[in-house]
């Protein structure tokens, strides 16, 4: 096993740590807006996937050149699931945690269900983009152009969002957190946050599907995987830290590699799974997060 | 005194800088009833959060039938023999009252039966047993109040905390109050109160300890209290226009 | 201290429901001498097995208000325990079951113990993490045959074995068994020091903790019991299908519906479980014969819209509809 080889393998950890990172960055998002965690969010993903694929068998735009279209269709997406159901969920008088919980979860199964009545559950993929089958070399390093644009686009987004939380309506999200029934005394339409927040949630995931289709499979239930791993991903950040997301993906992205690369390819997940484990006995919270 | 049931020992607390205890010892003989008197912001629930165990003073000794109690946590210090009421009622409003009374009595024996037993058996004492099988949120205030008496006192406290148990009732339910009180030291448990309502409070408690201001302004005897020229100043001179 | 307690709306509430119970068991055990119909039968099989299930399930998740999006760990221990135990050992699974339950038991106090301190929806994810996991270990163990699963082989017609050839029948007596047992314990659970103690906490945790009221030993207990019934459901399941494998064990799946039933049929409550197991899974397993195969998906839409329908429509579960206590306790998750 040479150096070189660990070398790629870890760097592509790290890339695919980003296209983690963006993902659990939406899910924290959400979270940390209004402490709903959405089930349903590898299905926004795997929706975004399809998306892009739809988008380009039909008119031939490169993922690429999609980002800002995807991104403009999820955060809609986004905003009226919360009108339509999130909104609904948060009223209810009763066991209003597990109806949250139960909403996006019957909501993931019927996405997961849609897409299989729509394209079938035959894997699809996108070939020829612009990024599909290049590589690039960094000294004795060999790296498939996809994945190092991945890594780009989502660290850019993740940038992105830090700067966001920065702006007044960032520090309105904040502050919409912090104290959901005084905000209203504010001049904040809640409602209206919130349909923002996850709107935005969903953009994020939605650029992360975007730049996988360059070299993942699309499959309905391709969500499901990536969820997995975000919610890993958020429970080791810590929910509601950005910065969180960020350490955390990286930490994951790499575990998966190595633990690929070291023991087997089908056990890549134990990695995370151990990580997870090590994580909720000894510092339930997370790195950077407030339980 | 004989050996006190409670002893305060310099107990002081703050809460993000602002004192509310400062440098409190006073000593509770067993079987009497004490008032807590004192001004909003005197320092009163803090003091009481800190006897049953709800928060840990910053500093000095609480000591419970001669063993150190601060930091032990609400719960074992109710398993010790120190029960509470709150200022605001917080009845468990799924159950029925005696569901309530039965969830303290719980703290003594395993079995529902048993439980049933010494809760019914608490609610007479406390005349709510006519309304044992009333949901606790379909409650009046003053039997809301009572519920929350019959609740810790089916913990079998020696020490009570009662935490303006008289506030905002009619004369006659806080006669009624009164009498529950008096029942419940003659089952020979010590009381501590934290009252308002000075007229109804005087008569009924054997001695007083005055707050003010976070520190311990006097104490004494009802008749030694209200003659205190800087009690009348600083609390009873507001109400009695002194 | 006299025991004589006189009647009260606990003591009324409680006869009634063993009567209603008594009598519902009557008309189950009667209920397929009627039938013919082999299919029929064995959807009430499964009804009767998910009705334990989703029993076992609400002890942990409803009563004391810990949501497991993972309860399949403790059915595939359960299943894969019985079924080894049997295949390779020669141990018959009436022995094996209670092997396997207890250490779907100890599994569910490892679990447990680190996770309830969290709150609500990290509880949730930590249960699902934990079960995917599971999965994902079992598809690659050699010794439980990975993926391919363990089929049990037929012998001899035997209740020690609790094999039955194509007889659905003994299966049916067997899983009411199972479901009315489940029943009974949460029954004496609801009546018991800890089933007042959680609502309790439910409904007001200072207060609560004022009256002495630690709930960490009794979190373990549920935990304990939850596992433990759940895993004598996968054992049983092992041996009437006569097959098992990891997504039949250990999937995501079967982990919504083993919690579904209860969530449906109004969490924390007695009859609950029951009512959304009745309604569930002839709903979930009709729609997947008709609609699974060649409409690929569409059972999917249905089941999941009425999981999003249900919850958003009836948060208080099914159970409110015929007017018995729909609430045995205050918000699940608010105790955090």
């Amino acid at each position: 096993m040479s150096a070189a080889l660990i070398a790629q393998v870890a760097i592509g950890g790290l890339l695919m740590g980003l296209v983690y990172a963006l993902v659990a960055a939406g899910l924290s998002l959400i979270f940390g807006l209004m402490d709903v965690v959405n089930f349903a969010h590898g299905e926004l993903l795997m929706l975004a996937m399809y998306a892009t694929f739809v988008i380009h068998e039909n008119t031939g735009l490169d993922p690429l050149l999609q980002l800002p279209l995807v991104a403009v269709i999820l955060f809609g997406l986004g905003a009226a699931i919360y009108r339509g159901l999130i909104s609904r969920a948060l009223d209810v008088r009763f066991n209003t945690g597990m109806v949250q919980i139960f909403v996006t979860f019957g909501l993931s199964i019927f996405l997961v269900g849609a897409a299989q009545l729509a394209f079938g559950s035959d894997f699809r993929s996108i070939n020829d983009g612009f990024l599909s089958n290049r590589t690039a070399a960094i000294g004795p390093v060999v790296l498939p152009l996809s994945q190092l644009a991945a890594g780009l686009v989502c660290l850019i987004a993740f940038a992105a969002l830090v700067l966001m939380s920065r702006t007044e309506f960032g520090r309105a999200l904040e502050a919409t957190r912090e104290d959901r029934d005084a905000v209203a005394l504010i001049g904040i339409d809640r409602q209206r946050i919130f349909s923002i927040g996850w709107g935005i949630g969903a953009a994020t995931v939605g650029i992360a599907g975007v730049m996988l289709t360059n070299f993942y499979y699309i499959s309905p239930t391709v969500g499901s995987n990536f969820a997995l791993i975000a919610y890993v991903t958020v429970a080791l950040g810590g929910f509601g830290s950005l910065l969180g997301a960020l350490v955390a993906g990286l930490v994951v992205g790499l575990a998966e590699a190595l633990t690929a690369l070291v023991i087997d390819p089908s056990l890549k997940q134990i990695g995370i799974f151990a990580i997870y484990v090590l994580v909720l006995t000894i510092r339930p919270r997370g790195l950077f997060g407030r339980l | 005194m004989a050996e006190p049931i409670l002893e305060l020992h310099s107990v002081s607390k703050s809460f993000s800088g602002v004192a509310a205890n400062v440098d409190i010892s006073f000593a509770v003989t067993r079987g009497e009833i004490l008032g807590l008197i004192g001004p909003n912001g005197a320092g009163k629930s803090s003091l009481f959060n800190s006897i049953s165990g709800a928060i840990v003073p910053d500093g000095g000794a609480i000591l419970f039938e001669g063993k150190p109690i601060s930091g032990l946590g609400p719960v074992a210090c109710t398993k010790r023999g120190i029960g509470r009421t709150f200022q605001v009622v917080r009845s468990f409003d799924s159950m029925t009252v005696l569901e309530n009374v039965m969830v303290g009595a719980f703290a003594r024996v395993q079995r529902a039966r048993h439980a049933m037993a010494r809760a019914l058996e608490v609610l007479a004492v406390c005349g709510l047993d006519g309304r044992a099988d009333t949901p606790a949120h379909a409650l009046t205030p003053p039997e809301k109040r009572r519920l929350e008496v019959a609740r810790a006192l089916a913990t079998e406290p020696r020490l009570l905390l009662l935490d303006e148990m008289l506030t905002g009732l009619t004369p006659t339910e806080a006669q009624e109050g009164v009498q529950l009180v008096r029942a419940i030291r003659a089952r020979g448990i010590t009381i501590i109160m934290v009252e308002h309502v000075m007229e109804i409070l005087l008569p009924l408690i054997d001695r007083a300890v005055v707050l003010h201001l976070g520190r311990k302004l006097a104490e004494g005897s009802p008749a030694e209290i209200v003659q205190n020229p800087e009690v009348i100043r600083a609390y009873l001179g507001d109400r009695y226009g002194t | 201290m006299s025991l004589s307690l006189r009647p009260n709306a606990i003591t009324k509430r409680r006869r009634r429901e063993l009567l209603v119970g008594a009598v519902l068991l009557v008309l189950l055990a009667l209920l397929p001498l009627p039938i013919g119909n082999v299919y029929l039968r064995g959807l009430i099989v499964l009804t009767l097995l998910y009705a334990g299930l989703a029993q076992g399930w609400n002890v942990l998740g409803g009563y004391c208000g810990q949501i497991s999006l993972g309860h399949a760990l403790y059915f595939g221990i359960g299943a894969y325990t019985s079924t080894i135990l049997f295949t390779r050992f020669g141990i018959p699974p009436t022995l094996g079951l209670f092997v396997g339950s207890g250490l779907a038991a100890l599994a569910a106090l490892l679990v447990g113990w680190p996770s309830f301190r969290l709150s609500g929806h990290y509880y949730a994810i930590a249960t699902l993490v934990i079960g995917l996991m599971a999965e994902l270990l079992v598809q690659n163990w050699g010794f439980v045959n990975a993926a391919m699963g363990i089929t049990i082989p037929f012998h001899a017609q035997s209740w020690l074995d609790l094999e039955f050839r194509v007889a659905v029948l003994p299966f049916h007596y067997v899983m009411l068994a199972y479901a009315a047992i489940a029943w009974i314990i949460a029954w004496l659970i609801e009546g018991s020091r800890w089933g007042f103690y959680w609502r309790a906490v439910k409904d007001d945790v200072e207060a609560a903790q004022s009256l002495a009221v630690r709930i960490f030993p009794s979190k373990m207990a549920a935990a304990s019991i939850s596992g433990a019934i759940t895993g004598v459901g996968g054992a049983l399941y092992a041996q009437y299908i006569g097959f098992i494998d990891p997504d039949s064990g250990f999937g995501l799946s079967l982990s919504v519906l083993i919690a579904l039933p209860a969530v449906v049929g109004g969490v924390g409550t007695l009859w609950g479980p029951l009512i959304g197991a009745a309604v569930l899974i002839p709903l979930q397993q009709l729609s997947a014969a008709w609609l699974g195969g060649a409409g690929g998906g569409v059972d999917l839409m249905i089941y999941g819209a009425l999981i999003v329908v249900l919850a958003l429509a009836r948060p208080q579960g099914l159970v409110s509809l015929f007017g018995v206590r729909s609430q045995a306790g205050g918000e699940v998750m608010d105790n955090g």
